[in-house]
């Protein structure tokens, strides 16, 4: 008896598991068969290799080039800075103040409550402080806005792996005589090698697909940028001008630079996949 | 024959926030012998281990007071820099930790970051501790390929190398041979005798038919305390105090 609620149990459990699975994935299918259905007739080699045109929002010719250049240089930019403040914070957290608790867990609540922060928020700041001292809407200012927000999201990515690595690895290090420096950068570093490129994926993803913090800080241009302090324009935004239009031909093209921004994600992804698996060799498991 | 004490430690007492883990403890370690620390677990052996490399400064709710001398140098009173003192002494853990790199770089690390590294000499040194922790004919093809590509007991053995490989003259090793097999066990133990005719040695354990087959010197530890030590023979056969019998026989663990 006790047997057979368990059985019809587990049997319940499982479909509500698979349920869930179902409802997901098909949720993603979904939402790339109607990107890719509507997008794929209007994408062609114009979209990505021209600047608009006058009156490409109303149906003229031209390509999206500028929200193209304009959300690498912006993503990549934003990443790297980004990388440079919070791979060390994450680092800091994880080797020179592990054992002061108190500290290290204020820390990750406030963190958290940063990653949950609307982008439009870290926008709306960003705008005030850039009217204050007198900076333009430009590529420097969306970079640095984008930065802020996601470097919460690089050091709890990276934090998550380290807080894996057991101690005994720190205790080995530091016996042969290396300082606490030496931990962070030579060995912490490579053993979380895969969680760092996990941590910068994700992070790259966000800043690349995010239109409110830009959209304060980096304005919108048909040109492609040709220095930090012109504006830039990006790919959700320019997806957002072209829904926007009443005219149904611009608004199959803004599916079809939805498909690009999957592209770009996708491609990087895959790219990073093979570079960790390269290094992921060396890596402890424990 | 006199013994010349090679780490003399003197009331030595930490607390860990509230708790009083190591009371009043004083313990002699002879030169060039093996020194084995006996005892349930629990009664801060590890923690006696942490405390002579200064791990124990990682955690600041850790306070210590007492004196650790070695070689007549105050330890937990000096000057030295702390990385120089710790590179004093080599650390075997429970399991081995090798470093996420290769297994030339892991006897290697140590060498770079105290400055050498011409590569002659850093492959020569290399060779070196591998051959002495017995472990050079076993990788001297393959000392590119990841550390993690070792078996657990090579893995042991490229730590002890990678230990030794910063010249040390004390080995620290805790409960060094709990995650091996039989036959990696004995290969570490056997490597303990072989080495301390040149090193000092310190192993904690509580395998006490390791201890028979490797200790020189025995310290017996209860709940912080040391409760009695002194050469292996005398501790082994002919304990003095009624704990010690009990824990010998079997009573607890």
């Amino acid at each position: 008896m006790k047997l057979n609620f368990r059985k019809t149990e587990e049997y319940f459990f499982r479909l509500v598991m698979l349920a869930c699975t179902v409802v997901i994935v098909a949720a993603l299918l979904v939402i790339i068969f109607s990107i890719l259905k509507r997008g794929l007739p209007s994408l062609s080699w114009e979209m990505i290799s021209q600047k608009p045109k006058g009156g490409f929002y109303f149906g003229k010719e031209g390509g999206i080039l500028n929200a193209i250049m304009g959300s690498l240089y912006l993503a990549i930019g934003a990443t790297v800075i980004a990388m440079f403040v919070g791979v060390p914070v994450a680092l800091y957290m994880n080797v020179h103040i592990l054992k002061r608790k108190y500290m290290v867990n204020t820390m990750r609540f406030l963190l958290d409550l940063l990653c949950g922060i609307p982008s439009i928020v870290y926008g709306a700041f960003a705008f005030t402080i850039m009217v204050m001292i007198g900076l333009r809407t430009s590529l420097l200012a969306g970079m640095l806005t984008v930065a802020v927000f996601i470097i919460p999201i690089i050091i709890r990515a990276m934090d998550e792996v380290l807080r894996t690595i057991p101690r005994g690895l720190m205790e080995a290090s530091l016996s042969v005589g290396a300082t606490k420096g030496e931990v962070a950068y030579k060995i912490f570093i490579r053993q979380s090698f895969p969680g760092l490129v996990t941590a910068l994926l994700l992070s790259f993803g966000r800043a690349i697909g995010d239109a409110a913090a830009v959209l304060f800080t980096a304005g919108f241009t048909d040109n492609i940028p040709s220095s930090l302090t012109q504006p830039a324009a990006t790919l959700p935004l320019s997806i957002f001008f072209q829904l926007g239009s009443p005219m149904e031909e611009v608004k199959n093209r803004a599916y079809a630079a939805a498909i690009i921004l999957t592209l770009i994600v996708l491609l990087l992804s895959v790219a990073s996949r093979y570079f960790s698996r390269r290094y992921k060799k060396h890596s402890i498991k424990f | 024959m006199s013994e010349t004490i090679k780490i003399n430690i003197r009331d030595l007492n930490l607390h860990a926030g509230k708790n009083h883990i190591l009371k009043n403890v004083n313990i002699s370690v002879p030169k060039n012998k093996i020194t084995v620390i006996l005892g349930p677990s629990g009664c801060g052996k590890t923690t006696l281990l942490k405390t002579l490399n200064r791990l124990t400064d990682l955690n600041p709710e850790i306070r210590v007071t007492g004196s650790i001398q070695i070689d007549e140098e105050d330890i937990l009173h000096t000057t030295s820099d702390i990385h120089d003192i710790r590179k004093r002494m080599g650390l075997l853990s429970q399991r081995p930790y090798p470093l996420p790199m290769s297994i030339f770089n892991n006897v290697a690390f140590g060498l770079k970051i105290s400055g050498r590294r011409r590569k002659k000499i850093l492959h020569k040194r290399v060779e070196h501790y591998l051959r002495q922790a017995s472990l050079w004919d076993e990788v001297q093809h393959r000392l590119r390929e990841p550390a993690i590509s070792l078996s657990i007991g090579q893995q042991q053995r490229l730590c002890l190398a990678r230990g030794l490989a910063v010249d040390p003259d004390i080995i620290l090793a805790d409960e060094p041979t709990s995650a091996l097999d039989p036959v990696s066990s004995a290969a570490i133990e056997e490597k303990f005798i072989e080495l301390k005719n040149n090193y000092t040695i310190v192993v904690v354990t509580h395998i006490l038919r390791q201890a028979r087959r490797i200790a020189d010197h025995v310290v017996f530890m209860y709940m912080g305390e040391v409760v009695e030590q002194g050469p292996a023979a005398e501790i082994l056969h002919n304990p003095q105090m009624e704990k010690t019998r009990q824990y010998l026989n079997g009573a607890f663990y």
